[in-house]
């Protein structure tokens, strides 16, 4: 198996590793970095569970090879909570039952964490719009989206709002 | 499924990737983006033996104004870029509309223009974009560069102009004209599907009579469809509601669409003459003179 080198930064940290090419980023993240809070549902681009933020822009990490994110900036819904303290988002989706099997979450999350640092104050229909990316096949979404609307008044309370 | 295995390779020049492609031919495919060639692997319904993996090379990523008649998209800019990047909302409107009914934010942050194009999926927007606007497609290849106007480029379904040893290195589109008028519309089961039929279209205006249109479909065969025939019916006419019937009508015989399980031929077609008579009403309705 022929392996090549990779160095991206991720959840704050860098690592450097070697992968097949064909490993997919989301591979590489759940079972070469160990963090499997990214879930994979489809594994083709159409489910949205895998979403991460690449240079802070949501994307499918199953649809990039691991070698693509060389020199990235790479964040997962393990690099969300600060220390003990869960993000708004996380917060927020907790007070709005914004989940149940929770299989879909961490793609509905960094989809909302990148919505909300580009647009603070979207309106119902704009969350709707940029999470119809992400299924969830328990909801409904509509207390997906009632978490979101949370989270936008939570992070217009902190100073630390901007934070992803 | 997991992508099957290829040999990868990460130039970091132009000749490079160019040597690389002339060497491996068809074995190879050119990994741009990779939001509709890396879910095709990872169905099975690609295996290239070899990925050109264009991601490093310099000067891909730019969107330039290199003279006021045309604008450049090199091979790495991303659909996202394009929808945000003001120049091109001025200077080539049709992308900046057609990007967002590009799948979900997700796919458009990774995806490029250029590689959108050169995949050529007759459902997807940016061919249909390209035809429309008449943008030139500018191929590479150790022997040289060809440049190839957009009704020459789409061949069939996921074919194109481009020969093995080619990669498509970049797309001028010519600077929208102050004459002209646009509008992107289509029809999908889902936002961010793939439409059922959609269409770009341009218009060229002079006094409240057309001067020039193209109608470009999307979704309806299996390459993005002009239909002449309408854009003739459009030429030398005052703008009118009854006028834009008529196109509408020609555009619903004209076209042959095929059928599957989320739509029917008869339904494409009848999808077709609305959004002709949509897109014409929603691109003039700024402008006076109607009648």
């Amino acid at each position: 198996m022929t392996t090549v080198p990779v160095a991206f930064a991720i959840n704050g940290g860098r690592v450097e590793f070697r992968v097949e090419p064909r490993r997919t980023l989301a591979d590489a993240i759940r079972d070469d970095l160990g963090l499997s809070g990214t879930h994979l549902g489809c594994e083709h681009g159409v489910c949205g569970a895998c979403t991460i933020l690449l240079d802070g822009q949501p994307a499918r990490s199953c649809l990039m090879l691991a070698v693509q994110a060389e020199g990235a900036e790479i964040t997962t819904i393990e690099g969300l909570a600060h220390r003990d303290e869960p993000h708004p988002i996380q917060q927020a989706m907790r007070e709005a039952h914004g989940f149940q099997c929770g299989f879909c979450t961490p793609g509905f999350l960094m989809s909302a964490v990148a919505l909300l640092a580009e647009n603070p104050a979207p309106t119902r229909d704009q969350i709707r719009a940029e999470l119809s990316g992400n299924l969830c096949r328990c909801t409904g979404y509509q207390s997906i989206i009632d978490g979101v609307e949370i989270a936008v008044r939570l992070l217009a309370t902190t100073s630390d709002g901007a934070r992803t | 499924m997991k992508i099957p295995r290829f040999d990868y390779h990460r130039p970091e020049s132009l000749d490079e990737v160019l040597v690389l492609l002339a060497e491996h031919g068809d074995e190879a495919k050119v990994l741009a983006g990779g939001q509709s060639l890396l879910p095709m692997m990872a169905l099975r319904l690609a295996a290239p033996a070899h990925l050109v993996d264009i991601g490093r090379v310099r000067g891909f990523e730019t969107v330039s104004l290199g003279d006021a008649a045309e604008v450049t998209l090199g091979a790495l800019v991303r659909q996202v870029t394009a929808e945000r990047s003001p120049d091109i909302a001025r200077c080539a409107p049709l992308i900046h509309d057609a990007a967002p009914h590009i799948a979900h934010r997700a796919i458009r942050t990774v995806g490029t223009v250029c590689g959108s194009i050169a995949h050529a999926d007759p459902a997807a927007e940016m061919p249909a974009v390209a035809l429309a606007a008449g943008a030139t497609m500018v191929a590479k290849s150790t022997n040289g560069t060809r440049e190839i106007a957009a009704d020459d480029f789409f061949l069939g379904y996921l074919h194109t102009a481009l020969r093995a040893d080619e990669m498509l290195a970049e797309v001028r589109f010519p600077v929208w004209p102050a004459t002209a008028t646009h509008a992107v519309v289509e029809v999908s089961r889902r936002h961010g599907d793939y439409a059922l039929v959609g269409l770009a279209c341009r218009v060229e205006i002079d006094g409240g009579v057309i001067t020039d249109a193209a109608l470009a479909f999307f979704g309806v065969g299996t390459t993005p469809v002009r239909v002449a025939e309408a854009e003739r019916v459009l030429a030398g006419q005052q703008l009118s509601d009854d006028l834009f019937a008529e196109a509408a009508n020609v555009v619903s015989v004209s076209l042959s669409p095929g059928a599957d399980i989320h739509a029917s031929t008869g339904y494409r077609r009848r999808l077709a003459g609305v959004l002709t008579r949509r897109a014409l009403t929603r691109a003039t309705t700024h402008i006076g003179g109607r009648t």
